[in-house]
């Protein structure tokens, strides 16, 4: 049809009608070429997941078909005697990770509701830029000060004090140690504070003024617009950060390692010593062999398993509530 | 001069929720009344020491719909911002002068603004309903100010007064994000009722709106100014002509030097009057479409 242009000439005022013509050149080219480095791109996080998911879990099947269902009901650990039961190890990476949730999500709620709400601006911007900083630590580092600074400051004078004033509760019963779930749980919180709170600062920054004024004009104080108008928008997005967090606290290695105290036994107490996955991988595959080796890659495939778990709870969570 | 706010709110209890048609006054029995709703005297605004409206003063009467008018820029939703202290949100706004409600001027140093906004109800341009049910949105501000009766039947009579309920009534606990453009503006109504103001201040509240949906909004508008003084900035003049009692008309000033502009308001009176028989060239010039 517009092959067929008619002369707008006269209405147009006198301006030549200009014919379609297709674009030549590399234009076209590199948009079809872009196109499929994308897919590729796009294609190869799934075969990547792919390889590590088989490949891992070729590597433990041995172990898995030994102990069956008991490699995540037992909790004896013994490698000498070919007894791999893992369930002290699962409960304390979700020991350590609830511990560091409970401290660090109102902790951080509170710095991005402040930044966003509340701080002057003058106080944003460095605020936001060292929390940003405390972000890009190495966790090795958050572990070495954990074990050399907090664990004499903070942690072992806390964990005493928890089990004496608290100590009829079972789960802070003594004899406490610094070294312990408690422990690696506040340096897990201190870690994942900056992500949570960077992720939730953006969420709240991305409500629109228009919710807060529409709270405000019915009357709201300032925390009651917060409650109802910011937090209501943003909390998907909360609990989406809430979730990295978790993510990080689950997986993360090093730090737990050195502040969780290496019992292979559960404890039911927080204050008493633990072990997660991640650390008892990090601390024993140096020294292992033969089965011992297989096991520890079945507890990285467990470890995989419930960080997706979690992740697909989560992902639920976040549907729910977007209803 | 109308007394504290508690006793307005005693009577608003008393006589019940906006459906129950109390016979509109006729207009022209206001002159006499000296019961103004807002009594507002040389108000200026500054925003960060910029002039943004220089010494409005008027009157705006109860029940009675109030049309402000004039070009973009010329300080209206200032204005109206100004009525419940929206402006104190914004920072380096300062407002100098009075606005007196029943009396009482709500700028004075004692006055904590939430408790103003609690007492005068806004409609914003684009329908700004909460992320929750259409019940929970209604629900609100009841809640927040402490409502200890029946909020079932509150959130019912608000949004029958909103002329929504008809439509929602089946979808209470839905999300009101899912309700249309029109609705949702009929809900942010019906949320501003819930809270019990007697004055709503609309800023432009159909301009996002589809011609039907407007149409509604202004319905409604009529029904709603038997109980409520309403004040509502509008680009449109054909909708100020059509549904208020009386118009104020804004205008951009312009300091030669500095190129610093600030609004004034230029006249004020019975919408008939601005719109055939203007005292201001000015004012006839922007209702004859001349500019603006």
């Amino acid at each position: 049809m517009q092959s067929q242009a008619k002369p707008l000439g006269d209405i147009a005022g006198g301006i030549a009608p200009v014919p379609i013509e297709n674009r030549k050149g590399v234009g076209r080219r590199a948009d079809s070429l872009f196109s499929v480095v994308a897919a590729l791109s796009g294609s190869l996080v799934l075969l990547i997941l792919a390889f590590m998911v088989l490949s891992t879990t070729n590597t433990a099947l041995p172990i898995f078909r030994a102990e069956g269902i008991s490699f995540v009901t037992s909790s004896d650990w013994h490698p000498a005697n070919g007894d791999y039961g893992i369930l002290a190890f699962i409960y304390g990476t979700l020991v350590t990770s609830a511990i560091a949730l409970v401290i660090a999500v109102p902790i951080s709620l509170g710095i991005a509701i402040y930044l966003v709400e509340v701080a002057p601006r003058w106080i944003k911007g460095p605020i936001t830029y060292l929390v940003d900083l405390l972000a890009a630590v190495p966790s090795v580092v958050y572990g070495l000060w954990g074990v050399f600074v907090l664990l004499p400051l903070f942690l072992q004078p806390a964990a005493e004090l928890l089990s004496s004033v608290l100590g009829f509760i079972p789960i802070f019963a003594g004899p406490p140690s610094g070294l312990s779930y408690f422990g690696a749980g506040v340096v897990l919180a201190v870690m994942i504070v900056p992500i949570i709170s960077a992720l939730s600062r953006e969420i709240i920054q991305t409500v629109p003024d228009d919710d807060r004024y529409a709270a405000y004009a019915l009357g709201a104080t300032r925390w009651e617009m917060i409650r109802g108008a910011v937090l209501p928008r943003g909390r998907a997005g909360i609990v989406g950060a809430v979730m990295l967090g978790l993510g990080r606290a689950l997986g993360e290695t090093i730090a737990v390692a050195l502040l969780v105290g290496s019992a292979t036994t559960i404890n039911t107490s927080v204050v008493r010593p633990g072990y997660s996955m991640a650390a008892v991988i990090a601390n024993q595959f140096q020294e292992a062999s033969g089965d011992h080796i297989k096991a520890l890659v079945a507890v990285g495939v467990v470890l995989f398993a419930i960080t997706i778990i979690v992740n697909i709870g989560a992902r639920l969570i976040v549907w729910r509530m977007a209803d | 001069m109308n007394p504290s706010s508690t006793s307005s709110t005693r009577e608003r209890e008393e006589t019940g929720l906006p459906m129950v048609p109390e016979a509109a006054e006729p207009v022209e029995e206001h002159k006499t009344s000296t019961s103004a709703v807002f009594t507002i005297r040389d108000l200026s605004v500054y925003y960060g020491g910029n002039i943004a409206l220089k010494d409005v003063s008027l009157d705006i009467r109860p029940r009675e719909i109030t049309a402000i008018i004039g070009p973009s820029g010329c300080g209206k939703s200032t204005f109206i911002r100004c009525l419940n202290r929206m402006n104190d949100l914004i920072p380096g706004a300062t407002v100098t002068g009075e606005v007196l409600y029943h009396g009482q001027n709500i700028y004075a140093p004692d006055v904590d603004p939430v408790a103003v906004r609690r007492r005068i109800g806004m409609v914003f341009q684009r329908p700004n309903p909460f992320p929750k049910s259409v019940y929970d949105n209604i629900a609100f501000g009841p809640r927040i100010n402490g409502f200890k009766g029946n909020l079932d039947e509150l959130v019912e009579n608000s949004l029958r007064a909103a002329a929504l309920w008809e439509e929602v009534k089946d979808k209470l606990k839905k999300s009101a994000l899912n309700l249309s453009g029109g609705q949702q503006q009929r809900l942010c109504i019906a949320r501003a009722i819930a809270v019990e103001p007697d004055v709503i201040l609309m800023d432009e509240p159909a301009s996002a709106l589809d011609p039907i949906a407007t149409v509604r909004i202004e319905d409604l508008m009529q029904e709603l100014k038997k109980q409520y003084a309403i004040i509502i900035v509008t680009h449109n003049m054909q909708q100020a002509a059509r549904v208020s009692e009386r118009t104020a008309f804004l205008y951009t000033e312009v300091d030669e030097e500095t190129s610093n502009r600030w609004g004034i308001l230029v006249e004020h009176g019975e919408t008939g009057l601005i719109f055939t028989r203007p005292k201001d060239k000015r004012t006839e010039d922007y209702v004859s479409g001349r500019f603006g």
